[in-house]
């Protein structure tokens, strides 16, 4: 393990100062709150002359996502940030960046979608990526907004993914509170992210890295009709699967430089819990204080964070929650007009041929940033605890802390 | 500055857009990307806009293109190329990976007018104002060919499109070209200069002034397309030399120096503003194109045309002011 300096890092600083370590090639950004800081911070580094990275001041995150796309093409490792409007007008670009199989990184600081205009932390913005083809990691303090920073690197280049990557970290919450982050050396995070591998491909003048080179020249992006885009979107459902695979190595090789190391899913009390919640981010830490104290009430409560949401991974969640009697889902986003929130349905859709399955509900909440306090998680926990009483849930998608 | 550019030495040089493209027999836009290709110094990396040119020129596992080329989407030639510049000059700093290599790159982002007046404009904007290393290359056929002719901001006024036809009412286009080059010259760019494909020698030339340009260089070629314009294949060359000589379509190059824009006609448009006698009647233009059909049947359209006869005398009017002549 190589020595590590502790620093007073908010979110957007801790993913700012990971991407100066790494010192991509290309960061093209628009700001949007809550995402600013990244971009000044990184603005900064390039001022200073920290980095040797190409700052592009884009004029919109459309064109954000386009030039790292370009970046991406050329061969550059490109980075980027942003947050829900801006999220938005990439929308376009975000499939087309995960189709072009170029692993750019992004930070996500989660806020919530217009209208009405609001800055505050849902994952209405991210959650409505998902089907773009990106891969996921949601993020629970500012130190798993650093690791993963440098990680997202590794899991996106590698020659078995080939996707790009975002990071997401709970606006206000994460973006710009203060907390202490144990960083690595500028060696040891180079070190660890090496250069970036390029996967070989068949071009006009036969064998080519995939990349926009002059002397090996390639048409990327084509016309592809039904002849052949189906089997390049199975190239993205394997690419998917197989990155399942991938993040818990490249863990294992993280946690031998840093000392920590992140799974796909994080279990808290979850040996013996007959009721549990499962979510993504900054609440997952109010959850597990609140699990404590339950515990100490003799409740057999239990909680599963999702770092991973894309790739979903099936099988361990189906492994970790088989024998809890009722699973409460937290959906910090909400899908109008479907059967619940989307982690509420997906998860339901992987116990549906389970044998053993947890009865599953569904607690929306936290939208627009509406405060999520250790009570009204207990509440949640109540009503995990009166579904088990009844065994059924009646009210199966339930909406937390909103006059209503 | 700029290396002689001749036909002889020209015609030597292989098609970096190669034939069996899908692209409409009589298309302008293959035989303008050629030219531009050929003026192209060495290296070079390509990107285009979704449209016509992009959609008939690849289908995978087919592509004419011989050179790096990307399409990413319609509304971002522009972004995407600044996104290739910026690695580019990225690895050259840092000696890293192929293009290191290369102390001039000719980086050249193609797009159609729908993707440039229209769609592309924020994206292109945004480039010009930082000031990119690339050459933009504006295909203007008038409308949103590949999607089955529709109006864009640089399609003339009274010319039939899909979504403007030409009704017992309304006359097709109600509103005039966008005047995409003031508002390129306006960002104060080095060098944009207007083409044409009825002029090869002068297209290349400046072709190549642009890839020789440090920042961005906006290239704008007039596109006949025989499907939209309602003409015969066999004339693309001649509607293309029309437009020069109505002064519907100018030949000129701008090149900002020392802030100022600085006007310069090229030959074919300098020798009508020597002998003004030379100006053939903008009708000679329009007749020849079915688009503009309703100008002249079941009745001539005597005060359109006069309305766009006075358009085009007032720009290249102000045009001729501008090169001071
Ligand atoms: C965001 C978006 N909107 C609309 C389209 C549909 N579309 C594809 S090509 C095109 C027209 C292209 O017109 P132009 O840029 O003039 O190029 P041309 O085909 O005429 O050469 C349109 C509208 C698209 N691909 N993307
Ligand atoms: S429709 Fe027009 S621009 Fe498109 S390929 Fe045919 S001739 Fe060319
Ligand atoms: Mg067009």
């Amino acid at each position: 393990m190589s020595s590590q300096r502790l620093l007073g890092l908010n979110g957007d600083e801790a993913a700012a100062y990971a991407i100066k370590q790494v010192n991509p090639d290309v960061v093209a950004a628009y700001p949007i709150t809550p995402q600013t800081i990244i971009v000044e911070r990184f603005s900064e580094y390039v001022a200073d002359g920290l980095v040797d990275t190409e700052f592009v001041a884009v004029e919109s995150e459309h064109s954000a996502m386009s030039c790292c796309i370009g970046a991406a093409a050329a061969g550059a490792r490109a980075f980027t940030a942003t947050a829900a409007n801006g999220l938005a007008l990439m929308w376009e670009m975000l499939y087309i960046a995960a189709s072009l199989r170029l692993p750019i990184v992004m930070a996500v600081a989660n806020r919530a979608l217009s209208a009405p205009i609001n800055i505050h932390n849902d994952h209405s913005d991210s959650m409505g990526a998902r089907d773009s083809g990106w891969i996921q990691i949601y993020c629970e303090n500012s130190q798993e907004v650093y690791d993963a920073c440098i990680e997202a690197w590794r899991i996106g280049e590698h020659l078995d993914v080939q996707l790009p990557v975002m990071v997401c970290l709970d606006g206000f919450t994460l973006s710009h509170t203060m907390e202490n982050v144990l960083t690595l050396s500028d060696e040891a995070v180079r070190d660890f992210i090496g250069e970036r591998p390029y996967i070989k491909v068949q071009g006009h003048l036969g064998e080519a890295e995939f990349r926009l080179d002059p002397e090996k020249p390639l048409t990327m992006g084509p016309l592809d009709l039904y002849d052949f885009y189906f089997e390049h979107k199975m190239h993205q459902v394997e690419a998917m699967r197989r990155a399942l695979k991938a993040i818990p190595e490249i863990d294992e090789e993280y946690r031998e430089v840093s000392g920590r190391s992140y799974r796909l899913l994080h279990p808290y009390m979850m040996e013996d819990a007959e009721v549990a919640l499962i979510g993504l981010g900054s609440t997952m830490g109010t959850v597990r204080h609140v699990v404590d104290r339950l515990r100490k009430r003799g409740v057999k409560a239990g909680m599963v964070k999702m770092r991973v949401f894309r790739p979903f991974p099936t099988e361990e969640l189906q492994e970790l929650l088989k024998d809890v009697e009722v699973v409460g889902v937290l959906d910090k986003a909400m899908s109008f007009g479907a059967p619940g929130g989307p982690l509420y349905e997906e998860l339901r859709a992987v116990f549906y041929d389970a044998d053993e399955r947890p009865l599953i509900v569904d607690y929306v909440y936290g939208l627009g940033g509406r405060d999520t306090p250790p009570n009204l998680i207990e509440e949640a926990y109540e009503g995990l605890l009166e579904v088990k009483r009844r065994g059924e849930a009646v009210e199966k998608v339930r909406f937390l802390g909103v006059r209503w | 500055m700029s290396t002689a550019i001749t036909l002889k030495e020209m015609v030597k040089k292989p098609d970096l857009l190669a034939s069996g493209h899908r692209l409409c027999a009589g298309c302008a836009e293959p035989i303008i990307a050629r030219l531009v290709l050929k003026a192209s110094r060495g290296a070079i990396i390509a990107t285009t806009a979704t449209g016509c040119l992009e959609v008939a020129t690849t289908i995978f596992p087919y592509s004419a293109w011989r050179i790096p080329w990307i399409h990413t989407a319609f509304e971002n030639a522009a972004a995407t190329a600044s996104g290739i510049e910026a690695a580019w000059r990225a690895m050259r700093r840092k000696g890293r990976g192929p293009l290191a290599r290369y102390e001039t790159l000719d980086i050249v982002a193609f797009a159609g007018d729908g993707g440039t007046y229209d769609i592309g404009l924020q994206a292109l904007s945004g480039a010009l104002e930082r000031g990119h290393d690339f050459t933009y290359v504006l295909l203007d056929n008038e409308a949103y060919m590949n999607t089955g002719i529709q109006r864009s901001g640089g399609t003339p006024y009274c010319a039939w499109t899909t979504t403007s036809p030409a009704g017992t009412v309304i006359p097709g286009k109600r509103e005039w070209k966008k005047p995409i080059d003031e508002i390129v010259i306006a960002h104060e760019i080095p060098y944009t200069a207007t083409v044409s494909p009825a002029y090869p020698l002068d297209l290349m030339q400046k072709a190549r002034a642009a890839f020789e340009t440090e920042g961005p260089a906006f290239i704008h070629a007039i596109s006949p397309c025989c499907r939209g314009w309602r003409f015969p294949p066999n004339k693309t060359i001649e509607v293309a030399r029309l437009a020069v000589e109505t002064c519907f379509f100018p030949l000129y190059e701008c090149r900002v120096e020392d802030g100022r824009p600085i006007y310069k006609l090229s030959p074919p448009s300098l020798a009508i503003a020597k002998r003004p006698e030379r100006k053939k009647p903008v009708e000679d233009y329009l007749k020849i194109q079915g688009r503009f059909r309703h100008l002249f049947r079941p009745e001539r359209r005597g005060d359109l045309i006069e309305r766009i006869q006075r358009w085009v005398d007032r720009r290249w009017e102000m045009l001729l002011e501008k090169a001071g002549l």
